[in-house]
């Protein structure tokens, strides 16, 4: 309740100012609740760590093994990981009703959703990318790999952010939604997770991974300006417009 | 057109072919099906609804 | 024209429409089928590389068209449902999914039965196979999406969002599984590549192609009739039609 009120009071300002204000006030709405809940904050890591556990467990010890895999592991791992935050995005808006609020106001539909998936990634792709950085040692992914890991973290997670609201979006307020988003998010994040980890294993080998980058760019910038369109148009008709 | 007695043979790839071939013709076969009876059912059951609706009035 | 297509956007008429399409579609493909089967089999000669195995294409490759085929149906009729809200283009889009997916299944199974003898294995992360089975999960995703949502029309429309993003994402999805590839793989040619094509092999495979199509048409209208109707079971028209069947 107590949510709702700080919402609505924020709303009600908010309804009078600018673009950027509206934009803003939602986005550190957003984090301010996120960073509540600690327990969904740290979930994911937890399970990305464990995750990463398991794989010198099942393969063995071995450096060179590891290593040569290492890249593909941790992107595995981020995506599934990823996947399980996307319940998060409208969920608790939805229950609660306030989501409704948003949507039905007339103001600058394609900005609440905006500000609300760059909240996700701030709650959910920043932890990774630093958790990532920290994991990579346990694979022996070497340094100057490390480097290149960074940056398709950078231009991924928050395509896994853009592409995973819209999955959230569709299945709100829907039996057993955590699995059906992995699966509705997976098959479409497949291009991300092959330039990204081609990235990294020509890092490896000390070949140019301009190319990649460009591809995860390109795609980004792609989901910057499509999902949003998507994520809005899914929220309508979820919530009966 | 070669058509020896070993046609079902299919030049020793027949499993291949054979399988290949039925099991387009079940796929085909079931999305055909599939439909037909259930169309059948929900004709069937609205046409019991509407028997019931009309005896309720009498 | 656009009178015509509105009534026809209609349930009532896309229902008389239906009755009165079908039974053509359905002997035309059927017609064709056993062409294209004693074409497949009888008429074209074997594949001097392949030999008779080769005769898998003409199953293979229609349904490889048709998955694509389908997917670009079913998010255009979804697309279309979103902007004109016609239920009979949301009929077809979720009708579409489960012949689109029945299709993906046949290419990719037919495919690795093609390439058991030709590989030496039943599956190979070969370009092609590998974008038919992520659109395989798309389907897979489309229908998951579709059984979770209990109003069918809200549904329908998720599904439409959903396909859409689908549609941007396949180029994208298509190349990089086949850079992917040629990065992994290095020149090994895929020998599921259509050899380079004789036109007595190609007669058939067209025909087989056009019956697919007609097949999928037929069975596409059927499904979405039967949506209809039990969307319409209320209406008056199925009232109506009900009495009739009654009264016979």
């Amino acid at each position: 309740m107590a949510r709702y009120r700080y919402f609505k009071d924020s709303f009600v300002k908010a309804m009078s100012v600018t673009p950027l204000k509206l934009f803003s006030t939602i986005l550190f709405r957003d984090i301010f609740l996120g960073m509540r809940s600690q327990s969904e904050l740290v979930n994911p890591l937890v399970f990305f760590i464990m995750v990463i556990t398991m794989f010198p467990l099942a393969i063995g010890p071995e450096q060179a093994a590891l290593m040569q895999i290492s890249a593909a592991i941790v992107w595995v791992a981020a995506v599934l990981a990823s996947s399980l935050t996307i319940d998060g995005i409208f969920r608790s808006d939805y229950e609660d009703g306030s989501l409704e609020q948003m949507i039905l106001s007339p103001h600058f539909g394609y900005l609440l959703v905006g500000a609300k998936i760059l909240a996700h990634w701030i709650l959910s792709g920043v932890p990774l990318v630093i958790m990532v950085l920290l994991a990579g040692p346990l694979l022996y992914l070497p340094e100057h790999a490390l480097k290149t890991l960074f940056f398709t973290l950078i231009l991924g997670t928050p395509i896994l952010s853009l592409i995973g609201a819209i999955a959230g979006a569709l299945t709100m307020g829907v039996r057993s939604s955590g699995m059906l988003q992995a699966l509705l998010i997976l098959p479409l994040i497949m291009p991300l997770l092959i330039f990204s980890v081609s990235a990294v294993n020509n890092a490896m080998k000390g070949l140019s991974v301009d190319g990649e980058l460009y591809f995860l760019g390109a795609i980004l910038v792609l989901a910057l300006t499509l999902a949003p369109i998507a994520v809005y148009s899914a929220l309508k008709i979820r919530l009966g417009e | 057109m070669e058509q020896s007695g070993n046609f079902f043979q299919m030049g020793g790839y027949a499993f291949y072919v054979w399988s290949s071939y039925g099991l387009t013709l079940i796929v085909l076969l079931i999305n055909y099906l599939s439909p037909k009876f259930s169309e059948k059912k929900l004709i069937a059951e609205l046409v019991k609804r509407s028997k019931l609706k009309k005896t309720d009035i009498k | 024209m656009w009178k015509w297509i509105t009534k026809f956007a209609s349930p009532m008429h896309f229902y008389l429409l239906v009755n009165r399409l079908t039974p053509w579609l359905g002997w035309g493909a059927a017609i064709l089928f056993v062409a294209g089967v004693y074409g497949a089999l009888f008429y074209a000669p074997a594949d001097y590389q392949q030999g008779e195995s080769f005769r898998i294409i003409y199953v293979h490759v229609p349904s490889a068209w048709m998955s694509m085929f389908i997917y670009m149906v079913m998010a255009a009729a979804g697309g279309a449902g979103l902007i004109w809200k016609t239920k009979v283009s949301d009929a077809i889009a979720r009708s579409s999914a489960p012949l689109g997916a029945s299709f993906t299944f046949l290419a990719l199974a037919t495919g690795s039965l093609w390439g058991k003898p030709m590989w030496g294995t039943w599956w190979v992360w070969d370009a092609r196979l590998t974008s038919e089975l992520i659109l395989l999960f798309l389907y897979l995703g489309y229908i998951a999406l579709q059984s979770a949502i209990d109003d069918k029309r809200t549904a329908a429309r998720a599904g439409a969002i959903l396909a859409l993003v689908g549609v941007v994402n396949i180029p994208i999805i298509h190349y990089s599984v086949e850079w992917w590839n040629t990065l992994h793989q290095g020149p090994t040619i895929t020998k599921l590549d259509t050899p380079s094509i004789h036109i007595d092999m190609l007669i058939p495979l067209l025909i087989m192609a056009l019956a697919f199509n007609l097949y999928y048409a037929a069975m596409v209208l059927i499904r979405a009739r039967h949506e209809i109707i039990e969307q319409e079971k209320n209406s008056k028209w199925v009232q109506d039609l009900i009495i009739d069947k009654v009264a016979v």
